[in-house]
């Protein structure tokens, strides 16, 4: 099992969201984060003094999948999140030792 | 003789002044960050009971008290004694002096109120209230007695000031100059972005002081009359030009006109016809206006680059308008619009415009000194600032264990 970790551009997640459904992927989690990578911050000005805002709001999506899924999963949201300017984001994929269901208590694939 | 039509004009305008207050604390409020916002309204709010109990037992008397040498009230009307129904002999006679009493009660109210955006977000609640009672005995009083109490020096030599832009814009710019140098800048000035948290917060106090500034300029003709009229107009177009000049400068400078430039151009040209806005015609008080914008723009632009942490632009859009207004009067005053006024440069009066500008002197100087001095000795005494552990918690927190939004 991966987690799968997209950080995307806040008016791409409905094309995200609605591209891993068509997937069969029908959860993940979903934070409002701030950040900057490459792209510059953008400029604010109050009367007259200039404020430079390094952090961009960005939407961080997290999901859980089977190992055999994710490059299949990952290419999917690359592409829908995908507008070919900076800052469009980066996907981090991280080994995911065990999963819980709280409810059950299932463990492993029958979990996610 | 008592005019029922005077005397209910003038208890709406004080009614609306009043309302000024807690606008001023909204439009302060918006500006800061939202860990300071109660720590700011707070500020302005409070000055309602503070002033208003300090006015009823020795401002008044001090303001408008019988004259001693020009220079202050004696204290024969100490606590409202003999201020009743009866009109006054020497001001606004048609009006129970008690209606003209709390009318001016509301200015002074507001006067401390504005210094409070040049300390924004570092000063602590006691001393604050210790600062705006004194300053209020020491600087307000007697500059009001000076200009609007009868046998006042500043109005002998004839100095004129219709609403405050001497007693009430230029005190409060005077002390915010000195509150800021005594102070210092909030801490992380300049390296970290203190951004306003809420900004329709600021235009919702800016359309309540617009709004209250009827009563303000307009109530200071103190009768239903004419002049109250032609002060009603002044206010209204010195607004509105200050708006829109700041929003047009702003935007040739800066390439974006924006909602905070708007609202302080707005309030510019509010504060700089105020001393002019019995005493001119309407073309004059929208050119009033335009000056108002584009000088303080100027003036807050030059605060960013001299590094002056005047944090909320007291000095910037009062001190500056208080100023410029006054100035302004001694160039566009007309006695065709008001007998009772002057003529000013443009009418051929040039001594008018160095009286004006003798004024604004006196009470520039006498304001910005008696306020670094009250505020060194507060400061030695008990301190100013909060902890910079506090400073970074917020106003809010350290100063009222309450926060803003849960």
């Amino acid at each position: 099992m991966k987690k799968i970790e997209a950080i995307i551009k806040p008016f791409k997640l409905d094309d995200v969201k609605e591209a891993l459904n068509d997937k069969g992927i029908k959860g993940m989690t979903l934070s409002e984060v701030k950040g900057y990578g490459r792209q510059k911050g953008h400029k604010e000005i109050y009367r007259g003094a200039e404020y430079i805002v390094d952090f961009i709001p960005k939407i961080k999506l997290e999901l859980i999948v089977e190992a055999s899924q994710v490059d299949e999963v990952v290419e999917c949201i690359r592409q829908a999140a995908l507008t070919g300017k900076i800052g469009d984001g980066k996907i981090f994929v991280l080994p995911v030792e065990e999963v819980v269901r709280v409810r059950t208590g299932e463990t492993g694939k029958e979990a996610i | 003789m008592i005019q029922a039509g005077d005397t209910a004009f003038v208890l709406a305008s004080a009614g609306l002044v009043l309302l000024m207050t807690p606008g001023l604390a909204l439009f302060y409020a918006g500006m800061v960050r939202s860990k300071n916002v109660l720590g700011t309204i707070m500020q302005s709010l409070i000055m309602i009971s503070v002033i208003s109990i300090e006015w009823v037992i020795i401002g008044y008397s001090m303001s408008f008290g019988p004259d001693v040498n020009g220079l202050v009230g004696d204290l024969s009307w100490f606590a409202l004694n003999s201020v009743g129904q009866a009109p006054s002999a020497n001001y606004a006679t048609t009006i129970p002096q008690n209606v003209f009493m709390i009318y001016q009660c509301m200015f002074a109210i507001i006067t401390p109120a504005l210094i409070t955006g040049a300390f924004a977000e570092r000063m602590r609640f006691a001393p604050f209230i210790l600062f705006s009672l004194l300053w209020t005995i020491l600087v307000y009083n007697p500059v009001c007695h000076w200009i609007w109490g009868t046998g006042g020096w500043l109005a002998n030599k004839g100095v004129l000031d219709f609403a405050g832009g001497l007693v009430v814009h230029l005190t409060s710019g005077a002390a915010a100059l000195a509150a800021v140098l005594v102070l210092g800048p909030r801490k992380g000035f300049g390296k970290q972005n203190f951004m306003p948290h809420n900004l329709p917060m600021t235009v919702l106090g800016t359309g309540l002081l617009w709004f209250g500034w009827f009563g303000f300029n307009g109530g200071s003709a103190l009768a239903a009359n004419g002049i109250a009229a032609t002060a009603f107009v002044s206010t209204h177009l010195a607004g509105m030009a200050g708006m829109a000049m700041w929003t047009l400068v702003e935007w040739l400078h800066r390439k974006q006109p924006t909602t905070l430039g708007a609202a302080s151009g707005a309030i510019a040209g509010l504060a700089t016809v105020t001393p002019a806005a019995g005493f001119v015609s309407p073309m004059s008080a929208i050119v009033i206006g335009l000056l108002a914008g584009i000088i303080c723009y100027t003036a807050v632009t030059f605060k960013n680059i001299v590094g002056l942490d005047d944090s909320l632009d007291v000095v910037g859009i009062h001190g500056v308008g208080g100023v410029v207004g006054t100035i302004c009067l001694g160039i566009f005053a007309s006695r065709a619009v008001n007998p009772g006024g002057s003529d000013g440069l443009l009418a051929g009066n040039t001594a008018f415009l160095g009286t004006q500008i003798f004024g604004v002197l006196v009470v520039g100087v006498y304001a910005f000194v008696l306020s670094w001095i009250l505020l060194k000795i507060i400061d030695m005494v008990v301190g100013l600032r909060v902890s910079q552990e506090n400073e970074v918690t917020g106003l809010d927190l350290s100063e009222h264990s309450e926060t803003a939004y849960n």
